[in-house]
Order: structure tokens, then C-alpha cells, then sequence
């Protein structure tokens, strides 16, 4: 039994933007994994609620007129795992919300939501983030684009404003076209975990795959809010593939992240780990990418 | 006796029923018009509440009533461990415990309760009852060894300085063994942490009121243990509650303890016998309900140089929570096995049971077992490392000899235990192939094997009473329905207990149906299950039970067949001329002519108790691999294989689900699980399934579980523990293996990547040039 105050089906995405403007103090409601979660614990008891769950139109992937990967928002993590689009040229984002809860949560749970709580220990956040996806966001004013190092403002608050929401998540063909990458979940246990640190590599390589021609890393829970390593990944754009150039990128990593301490888990360990997790991503990134170490 | 059953991997009779969800639980059988309850909880550590403003809360449409400790006007203190009473008033439990408190001992204590129509609105006066809370709060203290020094915050006046209890072991003499020359001193401390059982079912229970008494129905293991707790805690007579037990989504042993059942018979008092439920949420049932000791220890060997022990001493501090609970009963097992496990005749050993500002440490599977078997074979290792022997060389040249007798328990080991389930275990996982191929390893990522065993018995006898009763009934087919005292609570007792009615009375399994539920009106006294009990303790009164009935039977047999009793058995439901063979009569036929016979009609029913006065050791071992990837802080099982030698196997599938579980629970007792709280608050931190980390199905290899079959001459059946004893050793072979990959043998449990980070660092594992920087 749940303590919410009102329930609002949405019929469309401008229904639901109505109903969003009519109800000023409503959540979106889409899975529902979080939301549900958060009422029975108290924490948004006596919510009023807009569901946007029977919009079938924000669900599916697909390549759109401007070859950008569109998925749309209310896309389930396993219909993502197993789409073919998703498999054939971003499959690290297949791989990375399959490690998300348990198969239920993956089931019900949406790309969208993953990405609108704002939560940096998401698990499609940081593969998200490393290759430069793009939020759509229709509201009052039309639809509107942000570019996720843009969408997350701070912790569970990203760029969303009244009246808005997230309708799809777009990755352009520059940012997938010839990238290879690797997600690395860190938690406590094998299923049923939120990530204690997560880090999602993609590399583009060279023709002769002897160079890194590009090289994007994305944290979760490095940081409030999901990050790049910028300074890593300037300094192995360009560079050869070799032991010492891997060993020092990953080093290099710590410039730009800074986890918290807690309860959960050590500073000490999350640093730690986000150089082993690095180095692991990047070497497997590269033997997906078809190339191979030098010296 | 036949054994056409005994021994057979028959499916357990409620299968079928649980596969297609047609089994209620206790909240399937509560009329959906019940009031719900919910208790208000202390949010101080240590503290007295001055002060609980209502009138808020009872405010929220919907709401019923608002209890508060203040409304309790007669104080009637009670114990809530699932033990059987004991005639002799210093044997009794302690009585700390009241339906609701003004003076909370830890961060969750009881202090009220709000009563409404429905959750939601139960949910809403509760958050706001407990802003209207004031309390004069107090120092607290959370570790054992703290709260035992002077100043430390008192918990119960009539325990200085926390001590619950405090007693002793001495043989021969520690000062005088270890002048011997040439001896190898061995000494470590070994830290376990606390756990919680993490049953599927949280504790439910609904109580209303029929006539002038009160009928509660609960999810618990002990439902008589629970009607005269009711008694006690309300100053009624005890036959005033009438306690029925449903199905039971798990216990192992939070539902030992009487819990939620006492305020919620109460509450229905107070509104006149309404109907009122209380469902434990996850949070509370985590930090309110019970939880397993964390026990701190320190062991120390002098060893010979041929590897034997000289002289031996043990201490173990025993963190027991805010309340008695079970009392020193945890701590004083683990005192009692460390001299008989690994026998020595020079031995010191103390244990104390501390009182402290935490959730109330209770039962659970292995009662102390666990954690003491963490530190008598963390220990163990360490010591055949220090004789340089092989760790399993060690165990078989040291472990109890076969012959052993423990004088107070009068327990024997009759068989050659240890060896044999050695033996069985190291040939399934490849021990000594792999033990020497993983000597000596380099690299980021090494594995390791290790053993480990544990000392277990069988049932509580001699320290309490050990009774049970059976009662039979013959339907007018032949077919049977039994009831015990002994509890169905998943692990497939009632199973059990068909298969040997079936071959003790001489009728086809699926004649025999289990009447599962215990009603305290209807089912016959007993004290539930509890220590591994259940498959010896029920195996007395059932076979006492069923041989009374087949007398019944043949005598009845007599009247239709003319033949001497004598002459007649029954036989897999055929009354059967023993002379020649001939089967004379069906027992459906026989059961139907002796109930309708205008001539000496009767029921064929059969009742009886039996008092056991035995026990017996249960014995195994567990074999771990493991992979460490050391960067990464993190291990993987490879490979697990528990054996145990229970005596006779009733029903190999169900006896191997028990197994499977135990080893579940030790994989999350060795790896993840550790309950925390806020050092500067007393407020638990992480009292839910996403931050405690229960290991789940992801984690775990495939669990083996294999047996060694020792009939157990003082059983029944032949039967002996099995429930608790596989959770009890799988810690320390997880740990040993890590050792053994590693070279670092870690004296803590959880061995989580917080744990191994620490220690890997420190030992210069990780070659992390940033790890002093980041300390």
C-alpha cells in the first residue's frame, strides 16, 4: 500500500507535459523503481504522481534521420541488452544496465529514469557520459536538446525544468562511429547492488591500431554527479598503445575525479579502485577495438 | 521396520503448493479488514523518554489508537528466548523485556505503538509521533569490552559493569604445561561481526479475540514457547492465548525468540479484541527483531614439536545487545566446545556476556557456532602454519579421537567423523592436487583451497528439557494424519517426519499427511524447533507414537482376521499373516470395519510423549577455492563442498537443501554481510537489503553438499543434527583459502573489499603509490 496523494495517466508526450504543468508539485513516474521505492520509505509520501509508463512511443531504439542512436526514454534495461541496434554499436551500454538490480528491476526499469534521478551511481550514467550522449527534452517551449555533460547540475538534480521531460536519449554517429568500449561495475555483491564505483572506457583507435585516435572515460560515484576524466584522456589522445602510456592514463585519472568517504565505502578504496578499474576498462577497450600493446 | 521410505528423496509434501503459491503464510490468512499496527521506535541509543505528544498523530484520518509506554499501567517484565521452561527458577530466562519501554536501550527500542485502518495511514502518524517524542537522552556504548570498563554507561542495574554472566573452564594446568621446553607459542585475536538471518517471511503475526481469550497467529518457530511468553508479558494465564502457527517463510532462530507477539495480543485487548496485525517492514525486522552475537576472541597454543597441544587458553567477549534475549546460553556453547574439539589437557578458558546500546543479539543457525568456529579454525590454521604441517595433517592429528566421551553431555564420537568426511570432501574438490599447485603463487590474481570443520551436537539436552509428543489419527481409508509440536519452517520437518511414520507404522507414503500448522489448542506440547533438533527429537516420539498405533492396528486385525496378534504385521498398508505370508486384509479395509463394527467400534488413534535424555555430535567439514583478484580487493568462490556426517540421511534432497542454505549463509557471513551503526549516534546505518550486503545467487558457486552416513546408535531414526551445523564452517575455509592464495591470514569477518583493501595495503599487496597519501 502506497501513500500516494493523486495518480495521473498521461495519453501523450503533450498530455504529459500538460499534466506536468497543471500539476506543479508531481513526479514523473515511469518504472517506477525508484519512485515506488522512495514513497514506501517515506520520502516522497503523499506524492502526486504524472505516469508517463503507457506513452509506448517513448520505448524502442532506432537510427534516426541524422544517424544519432535514438533511444527512447522509457526503454527497459533488458529491452536495451538486447536490442540489436544497441549490440551492433554500443554494446558497452547493453553490457552496463544489464548490471543493473535484478532481472525484475531490468524488466520495469527505464533509461530514462536511470538518468532523470540524477543519481551518479546509475548505471548507464557513466558509459552515457564517455560517449557523449545527448538528453532530448520536450516541454512548454518545444523540444530541446543538452548535452550530458550539461545535464547533471548536482547531485539528483539534472536539467530538467517545469513541465518538462526527458522523451529520448540520442548518441550522434561521431561519438559511436568506430568506438569500442568496456564497463567496469564495482560493488559489493555480483546482482542486487548499486555501484560503490563504476567506470565505463571507449576508445576509437587508429587504422593501423597502433595509436589512440580517441579515448573517453566516464566515472559514476567518482564524483557527486557522474564525471570525465578529461586529463586522463588528453593525454592518451594521440599517443601509442603501450604498457607505459595505459599505466600513466590511468594514474592520470585521479586529477579528475574525487570520490566521497562514507560509510559505504572508503575514499581511499574508490581511488584505488578507479585507477585499477581504468587501466582494466582501457586494456579491454582496446582488445575489443581490435588492437594491441606495444612494448 | 521396513525402510522403504527412510533413506528416499520422496518430494516434501507441501511442493506442489508452495510451486503454485496455494500456501498461506500468516498474512494470506488474515481477514484483509484488520487494523494494522506499527511501533514507534526509539531513536536515541540510550535514553529516557520524557514525553510522547499524541495528539498530532491521532489526528491522521484513520487512525485508531496511539499506544505509548505510558499507557502500560502494569508492568509485567518477561523473557522472549525460545527456550522451554525451566521448574527451577534459577535456570529461567531473564526477565528483562516489557510490551513497550520509557527507558529505550538501543536504537530501536520500543516505546509505543499507533493502530489504524490501513498502512498508509498507520505509516503517517507514525512519522509524525516520532517527531512528538522527547527524550533525555544518555551516553551509550556499542562494544562489548568498552561497556566492561568502569564508567561505561549501566544498562540493567543488577549487572555491573554489563556482565550478563561470566564463567569459566580450567583443566590441568596452563601455568604448569607450558614451562615444557621447546614449545611453539600460537596467539591471535579473531573478530566476528554481526549478522542478520534474513528470512524471505519478515515477523508477522495478527491477534483477536474469541470468547474471553485471545488468539494470536504468528510466524514463529516455537508457537507453545510463545503462548506462555504471552502470559507472562500480559499477567494472564496462559491458557488464556490460543497460538496458531501457519507456514513460515524462514526463521532460523529470529522466530526463536517470541517477538512482536506479546504487544500485539495486547493491543487487541485494549480495543476489545479487534483484530489487529502487526508486519514487520525489512528495516525493523533487521534491528528490532534479533540479530547473531558479534563475538571477539582470543585464543592462545603452546605447541610441541610434533604438532600436538601442550597447554591452550581461550577467552571470548560476547556482544549481547540491550537485552538478555538467550542470555550466556551463545557464549557458553562456544566455551564448552573449544576444549572438546580440539582435546587438550591443559586448558584456560572465560566467557563473558556483555550488555551493550545495540540491537538484541539472539539465535541464529549455529547458535554461536559460527563465530566460534571462525576462531577455532582461523586458529587451527594459524597453528599448522606455525608447525609448518599441512593444515588438514594438522586437524587429523588433533581433532577429537574417535571413542571421545564428553562426560556432562554424555555425547561419544562413535565413528571415525572427521577423517571420513575429509576423506569424501577432498577427493570432490581435488584438495591435494590443487593445494599443491597453488604453493607459492605470484601475480595480480591467485588462488587458494582450504578446509575447515567445526563442532556441533544435537537437540539441548542435558542443559534444558527435551521432550516431544505425536499424535496420530487413522482415517476410515487406512491413510493417517500426525501432528507434532515440532515445526514446519521450511527445512521440511514434516516431510521428514512422514517418511518414518510411514516405514514405523507399515503404510505407503502418501497415506501419511502432516497436519503442518500448530494450533496450541490442538497440537500436542512441544517446544518447537530449535538447535538442530527437529529430525532426532521427533524421531522418538514418532516412533513410540506409530508402534502404539500398529498395536492398535493388529489388534484390530485380530478381531476381522481371527489370527493372533502375533502372527499379524502390517505391512506397506496390508495386514500380513507373518507364518506364511498371505496378505489377509487392506488397511483401508480394516480401518473402515473397526470404526463402523457394531461390535467394539473404534477411532484408531494413537498420543503419546517421550522424553529424550541424549544427544549426539554432528560433525563435517566444508572445502572452499577461492580467487583473489588483489587489485581489485576482491575474492570469487570457485568451488565449495560441504560434507556431514548427520547419521542416517532421511531424505537426501531435503538434507541437501539444508546444506545449500547453510553454505548461502556462510558465503555472506564470510564475504559481505556485517550489520553497522553510527559511532557518534547508535543508529544503525545500513538496516536494509541494497546496504547490507546478504550475498545473493550471483555470488555463489555451485554449492555441493555430500554426506557420510553414521548410523547415531542413541537415535531413533539414526538421525542427528543437521539444520544449523552447515552455515558453521564455511567462514574460516573461505578465510584459510584467501590465506593461502594470499599469504595474509585475515582475523575479521566480513572479508568484503573494505577489509581486504585495509590489509592488502598494510601487507604491500597493492602497489598503489597513492596508498600512503590516501590513509
Amino acid at each position: 500500500m502506497y501513500d500516494i496523494k493523486a495518480l495521473y495517466e498521461a495519453e501523450s508526450v503533450q498530455h504529459a507535459v500538460q499534466l506536468l504543468q497543471e500539476h506543479p508539485e508531481a513526479q514523473i513516474l515511469a518504472g517506477g523503481s525508484d519512485v515506488l521505492v522512495q514513497v514506501r520509505e517515506g520520502r516522497r509520501a503523499g506524492v502526486e504522481l504524472v505516469s508517463i509508463y503507457m506513452l509506448d512511443e517513448l520505448r524502442g531504439v532506432s537510427i534516426d534521420d541524422e544517424e544519432n542512436i535514438r533511444i527512447g526514454s522509457l526503454t527497459s534495461f533488458s529491452h536495451i541488452t538486447n536490442d540489436p541496434i544497441i549490440q551492433k554499436y554500443i554494446n558497452v551500454l547493453g553490457e552496463a544496465v544489464d548490471m543493473v538490480g535484478g532481472p525484475q528491476i531490468r524488466a520495469i526499469g527505464t533509461i530514462g529514469g536511470n538518468t532523470c534521478n540524477g543519481v551518479t551511481s546509475a548505471d548507464s550514467a557513466s558509459t552515457l557520459m564517455a560517449w557523449e550522449a545527448v538528453m532530448e527534452v520536450t516541454g512548454p517551449e518545444g523540444v530541446r536538446r543538452v548535452p550530458i555533460k550539461d545535464w547533471y547540475i548536482k547531485a539528483k538534480v539534472v536539467d530538467l525544468k517545469p513541465g518538462e521531460l526527458q522523451t529520448a536519449i540520442l548518441i550522434p554517429k561521431e561519438s559511436y562511429d568506430r568506438c569500442f568500449g568496456h564497463y567496469i561495475k564495482y560493488s559489493m555483491r555480483n546482482a542486487l547492488d548499486i555501484a560503490t564505483t563504476g567506470c565505463s572506457v571507449n576508445v576509437r583507435l587508429s587504422e593501423d591500431k597502433k595509436t589512440f585516435e580517441r579515448v573517453r572515460i566516464g566515472y559514476g560515484v567518482a564524483a557527486p554527479i557522474p564525471v570525465r576524466a578529461y586529463t586522463a584522456e588528453e593525454f592518451l589522445n594521440g599517443k601509442e598503445i603501450t604498457e607505459e602510456n595505459i599505466k600513466k592514463f590511468a594514474e592520470t585519472v585521479l586529477e579528475d575525479i574525487n570520490p566521497r568517504d562514507s560509510w559505504r565505502a572508503g575514499k581511499a578504496l574508490r581511488k584505488h579502485i578507479s585507477v585499477v578499474m581504468a587501466e582494466r576498462a582501457l586494456r579491454e577497450s582496446i582488445s575489443l577495438a581490435g588492437g594491441v600493446v606495444n612494448g | 521396520m521396513s525402510k522403504k521410505y527412510i533413506g528416499q528423496a520422496v518430494t516434501r509434501h507441501d511442493a506442489h503448493d508452495k510451486a503454485m503459491g496455494r500456501i498461506k503464510y500468516t498474512d494470506d490468512m488474515c481477514d484483509k479488514g484488520a487494523l494494522v499496527i506499527r511501533v514507534l521506535h526509539s531513536t536515541v541509543a540510550n535514553g529516557i523518554v520524557k514525553k510522547i505528544d499524541t495528539a498530532e498523530a491521532e489526528k491522521v484520518p484513520g487512525v485508531v489508537r496511539v499506544f505509548t509506554c505510558f499507557d502500560l499501567k502494569e508492568k509485567h517484565y518477561f523473557p522472549t528466548a525460545g527456550h522451554p521452561w525451566s521448574t527451577d527458577p534459577h535456570h529461567q530466562d531473564i526477565c528483562d523485556r516489557l510490551i513497550m519501554t520509557d527507558r529505550p536501550l538501543f536504537y530501536g527500542d520500543d516505546i509505543g505503538a499507533v493502530v489504524a485502518e490501513d498502512e498508509v495511514a498507520a505509516s503517517q502518524a507514525l512519522r509524525i509521533l516520532e517527531k512528538s517524542v522527547e527524550y533525555e537522552e544518555l551516553p551509550f556504548v556499542l562494544d562489548a569490552q568498552e561497556a566492561m570498563e568502569e564508567g561505561a554507561p549501566l544498562l540493567h542495574e543488577n549487572y555491573p559493569n554489563n556482565v550478563l554472566a561470566h564463567t569459566e573452564i580450567h583443566m590441568g594446568s596452563v601455568e604448569e604445561a607450558i614451562k615444557e621446553p621447546g614449545l611453539t607459542k600460537v596467539e591471535g585475536w579473531y573478530e566476528t561481526q554481526p549478522v542478520q538471518h534474513c528470512h524471505i517471511e519478515n515477523f508477522i503475526c495478527y491477534a483477536y479475540g474469541e470468547g474471553d481469550r485471545t488468539v494470536v497467529v504468528s510466524s514463529t518457530q516455537i508457537p507453545h514457547i510463545v503462548r506462555r511468553v504471552i502470559g507472562q508479558a500480559t499477567g494472564m494465564d496462559w491458557g488464556k492465548f490460543r497460538v496458531i502457527k501457519p507456514y513460515v517463510g524462514g526463521g532460523f532462530g529470529n522466530k526463536q525468540d517470541v517477538l512482536y507477539e506479546p504487544l500485539t495480543a495486547w493491543i487487541s485487548i485494549q480495543l476489545g479484541g479487534r483484530l489487529v496485525k502487526l508486519d514487520v517492514p525489512r528495516e525493523e525486522t533487521f534491528i528490532c527483531n534479533r540479530i547473531r552475537h558479534a563475538i571477539r576472541y582470543h585464543i592462545t597454543s603452546w605447541m610441541r614439536p610434533d604438532g600436538s597441544f601442550a597447554a591452550r587458553t581461550f577467552k571470548a567477549w560476547c556482544n549481547n545487545g540491550a537485552y538478555s534475549s538467550h542470555g550466556h546460553a551463545i557464549a557458553a556453547k562456544g566455551l564448552n566446545a573449544f576444549p572438546q574439539l580440539y582435546p587438550c589437557d591443559n586448558i584456560d578458558g572465560e566467557t563473558w556476556t556483555v550488555y551493550t546500546n545495540r540491537s538484541v543479539a539472539g539465535a541464529m543457525r549455529g547458535y554461536g557456532m559460527p563465530q566460534a568456529s571462525y576462531a577455532f579454525e582461523c586458529h587451527a590454521e594459524d597453528c599448522a602454519r606455525a608447525m609448518k604441517m599441512d593444515p588438514l595433517e594438522f586437524r587429523r592429528k588433533n581433532l577429537m579421537p574417535v571413542g571421545y566421551y564428553h562426560a556432562f553431555s554424555k555425547n561419544e564420537l562413535y565413528s571415525d567423523t572427521f577423517n571420513q568426511c575429509f576423506d569424501k570432501g577432498a577427493e570432490i574438490i581435488g584438495y591435494y592436487d590443487k593445494v599443491r599447485k597453488y604453493a607459492n603463487q605470484t601475480g595480480d590474481i591467485r588462488r587458494g583451497i582450504a578446509v575447515s570443520t567445526f563442532w556441533y551436537n544435537t537437540a539441548v539436552y542435558p542443559i534444558a528439557l527435551e521432550t516431544s509428543s505425536c499424535r496420530i489419527v487413522m482415517n476410515q481409508d487406512g491413510s493417517v494424519q500426525f501432528q507434532l509440536g515440532e515445526t514446519e519452517i521450511g527445512q521440511g520437518a514434516d516431510t521428514a517426519a512422514a517418511q518414518m511414520i510411514a516405514d514405523t507404522l507399515g503404510i505407503p507414503f502418501d497415506m501419511v499427511h502432516p497436519v503442518s500448522c500448530q494450533d496450541t489448542d490442538v497440537t500436542p506440547f512441544g517446544t518447537g524447533v530449535y538447535a538442530s533438533r527437529g529430525t532426532y527429537t521427533l524421531g522418538f516420539s514418532i516412533r513410540q507414537t506409530a508402534l502404539l498405533l500398529k498395536e492398535k492396528v493388529l489388534e484390530a486385525a485380530h478381531q476381522f482376521t481371527r489370527m493372533p496378534v502375533y502372527n499379524l504385521d502390517l505391512v506397506d498398508g496390508i495386514i500380513v499373516r507373518t507364518t506364511d505370508g498371505r496378505e489377509l486384509m487392506t488397511i483401508g479395509e480394516l480401518a473402515l470395519a473397526k470404526l463402523y463394527t457394531t461390535d467394539g467400534s473404534q477411532h484408531l488413534t494413537a498420543e503419546s510423549t517421550y522424553q529424550i535424555k541424549s544427544n549426539a555430535y554432528s560433525f563435517g567439514c566444508c572445502f572452499a577455492e577461492v580467487e583473489v583478484d588483489i587489485p581489485m580487493c576482491r575474492v570469487r568462490l570457485l568451488n565449495i563442498v560441504n560434507v556431514h556426517d548427520c547419521g542416517q540421511v532421511i531424505n537426501p534432497i531435503l538434507a541437501s537443501g539444508q546444506v545449500h542454505g547453510g553454505q548461502s549463509m556462510g558465503i555472506g557471513y564470510a564475504l559481505s554481510e556485517k550489520l553497522l551503526w553510527d559511532e557518534k549516534t547508535g543508529r544503525p546505518l545500513n538496516n536494509n537489503l541494497l546496504d547490507y550486503k546478504m550475498s545473493s545467487f550471483m555470488d555463489h558457486p555451485r554449492l555441493v553438499a555430500d554426506f557420510v552416513e553414521n548410523y547415531e546408535p542413541t537415535s531413533a531414526y539414526g538421525t542427528k543434527g543437521l539444520g544449523e551445523p552447515p552455515a558453521c564452517p564455511v567462514a574460516p575455509a573461505i578465510r584459510n583459502a584467501i590465506g593461502q592464495a594470499t599469504g595474509l591470514y585475515i582475523n575479521e569477518l566480513p572479508l568484503s573489499p573494505h577489509t581486504l583493501f585495509r590489509e592488502f595495503t598494510d601487507a604491500g599487496l597493492i602497489n598503489d603509490p597513492w596508498a600512503e597519501e590516501n590513509k
